[in-house]
């Protein structure tokens, strides 16, 4: 960490903030940017950006922008979500292995997307389309089955017994998307099968625009929790007595969370250990402070599924792999070494 | 000054604390004695505001603590608990810093008299020189030390101290009791003291409140409370207590076990 140089505290916040985010910024616009030029017909960047020849015209234009840049932004927004997601819940239940994932909370989301899809259920929640809604609701409801479970005793419950919880949560959640699965047809259970993997084959603006208001909200709750995130780190009564608001704090954490939880799983199924490994990474570059940690881990979340999803599109090409499997093959291996590093 | 009037609580049917009061005037330090189970941490609890009692209570600076927000009670008063972990590698300084949290808006960075006081509070528990390491490789004694600094640099005008000597060793006792006592001296900071370590009550206390069961069984000035019989009252043990003119106040050898 560069805390080495004796700069006042607030010029050296200042810079290391400005750091953060132009540092990962630039990656994460970066990578933006690259990976809609990659793909199985050429295209060049200034070409797609050229004013030269009108939209209808210019075929690298309409590859960059429609074909190639919502899966591409869909990916950074996943990959944003599940960090910050992970960053939060790692804060929260001061526990450096809980993510969106490992605790079920993204089991808890399939199964709600699950049900909207294969029972066709089409209703639109204050604006919010049916699958990102139920989505939402399922994250929820296995949040608030994780809650409930941390907060029973008054001390909280220990990292194996949460763990634990969330194995035990997302083998029941499995076993229920089998059971909605079974009520499917042929068709409808391919699809949701390639979607329970990891997927990122969206097409067009549309089912990033229906999470715009999930997002939007779980945002606004973000940035209301990184320096409380900081003191919680050191305890619940610990927090309260520097004052801050705890109750207040937990809920609009863990309602942020399920929000951006929910609304990702609602894109692309569950999309693992993204939610573990960004916030682990990014922690050992800008340190411990959560004002650097939540706007790094979202960024640096932004650009790894972005390049993971360009693996996933050209490692066997013309084949392609769902995102989900490259996550986990990369993020599995690293959670087993989090494991034996604090045991 | 910091005040319990008649404070009551149980957790579900079993009665934890009954009718407690007592005054901590401001710039004294008030030691909590009493053996395990006697109600110490809950009383602290209650007194910090954390855990709300179900009859009776508590004022700081004659305001009722219950209509201060978390925030307003933080800037008057601070506390350091047994032992502090943090999840995440925190410095020195950041933990410090995380003391100003109550007196810094929303969304507002620590600033350079926010670093001043941090580094104030840090020299004034000899710390300093640490403030740049990382909290969780500390000793004990230097954690226990640092989070005392934090306490100051939040509200140095009033600290609840929960068993801040037990899981240290007999010089790191007496480093602290020392460096408590100098606090007071100099900063006026009034303190509530919990702990099971009768001479460093009374090496470091003006006054003692002595709870068992939830009651208190004696309270006012170390050497009128601390006597054979309160002792033998409170621990159900025979000591022998006197006043030991090289350490400059009364001391308790435990001898046996009464019955």
């Amino acid at each position: 960490m560069s805390r080495s140089s004796p700069l006042p505290a607030r010029t050296d916040l200042r810079r290391r903030l400005l750091l953060t985010y132009g540092g990962f910024g630039i990656v994460a616009i970066a990578a933006c940017l690259a990976a809609p030029l990659v793909g199985s017909t050429r295209i060049s960047l200034a070409h797609a950006f050229s004013r030269s020849a009108p939209f209808a015209d210019n075929v690298d234009a309409q590859i960059f922008f429609l074909a190639r840049l919502p899966r591409v932004l869909a990916a950074a927004i996943i990959g944003a979500s599940l960090a910050v997601s992970g960053a939060v819940f790692q804060a929260l239940l001061r526990n450096p292995l809980a993510s969106p994932d490992t605790l079920g909370v993204s089991g808890g989301a399939a199964l709600g997307a699950m049900v909207a899809i294969t029972f066709h259920i089409d209703v639109t929640l204050f604006g919010v389309p049916s699958i990102p809604a139920a989505s939402f609701l399922g994250s929820l409801g296995a949040l608030a089955i994780v809650y409930v479970l941390a907060t029973a005793r008054r001390r909280g419950l220990s990292s194996t017994t949460l763990l634990l919880a969330g194995v035990a949560l997302n083998a029941f959640f499995s076993a229920l998307v089998l059971f909605v699965q079974y009520f499917a047809d042929f068709a409808e259970t391919f699809r949701s099968v390639r979607w329970l993997m990891g997927s990122l084959d969206v097409a067009g603006y549309t089912p990033i625009v229906a999470v715009i208001p999930l997002l939007a909200l779980s945002a606004a709750g973000f940035a209301t929790l990184p320096r409380a995130l900081d003191l919680l780190s050191l305890g619940g009564d610990a927090a309260a007595v520097r004052g801050v608001n705890v109750r207040r704090t937990e809920r609009v954490a863990l309602l942020s969370a399920s929000l951006a939880t929910g609304a990702s799983v609602s894109i692309a199924g569950p999309i693992s250990f993204v939610g573990i490994v960004v916030p682990h990474l990014v922690r050992l570059i800008v340190g411990a402070d959560h004002r650097l940690v939540l706007p790094a881990s979202a960024l640096a979340g932004a650009a790894l599924l972005v390049g993971c999803d360009v693996a996933a599109r050209t490692l066997f090409s013309p084949l392609e792999i769902p995102v989900g499997v490259i996550t986990a093959l990369v993020g599995a291996p690293f959670f087993l070494y989090l494991l034996m590093r604090r045991s | 000054m910091l005040r319990a009037a008649d404070v009551s609580f149980s957790y579900e049917a079993a009665p934890v604390l009954h009718r407690v009061s007592f005054v901590v005037s401001p710039g004294r330090i008030v030691g909590l004695l009493g053996p395990n189970g006697s109600g110490k941490t809950t009383l602290l609890r209650i007194m910090a505001g954390t855990l709300s009692p179900r009859s009776g209570s508590v004022q700081i600076d004659e305001a009722d603590i219950s209509t201060l927000s978390r925030r307003d009670v933080a800037k008057r008063l601070a506390v350091v608990p047994q032992e502090t972990h943090s999840t995440f590698d925190f410095t020195v300084l950041d933990i410090v810093l995380m003391g100003r949290y109550p007196h810094l808006g929303a969304f507002e960075l620590e600033g350079g008299s926010d670093l001043a006081i941090a580094r104030d509070a840090l020299a004034a528990t000899g710390t300093l020189a640490l403030e740049h390491r990382l909290f969780a490789t500390l000793s004990g004694g230097e954690k226990q030390r640092v989070v005392i600094a934090g306490a100051l640099a939040q509200a140095s005008h009033a600290l609840l101290l929960d068993e801040p000597t037990a899981s240290l060793d007999l010089g790191y006792q007496l480093a602290i009791a020392q460096l408590l006592t100098r606090l007071n001296h100099d900063r006026g900071t009034t303190m509530l003291v919990s702990t099971h370590d009768l001479n460093f009550a009374a090496s470091l206390c003006s006054e003692l409140v002595l709870i068992r069961d939830g009651r208190i069984i004696a309270q006012g000035a170390t050497d009128v409370v601390l006597t054979v019989s309160n002792v033998r009252a409170v621990y159900d043990v025979d000591a022998e207590v006197g006043y030991n003119a090289r350490a400059g106040h009364v001391t308790v050898i435990p001898i046996a076990r009464a019955h």
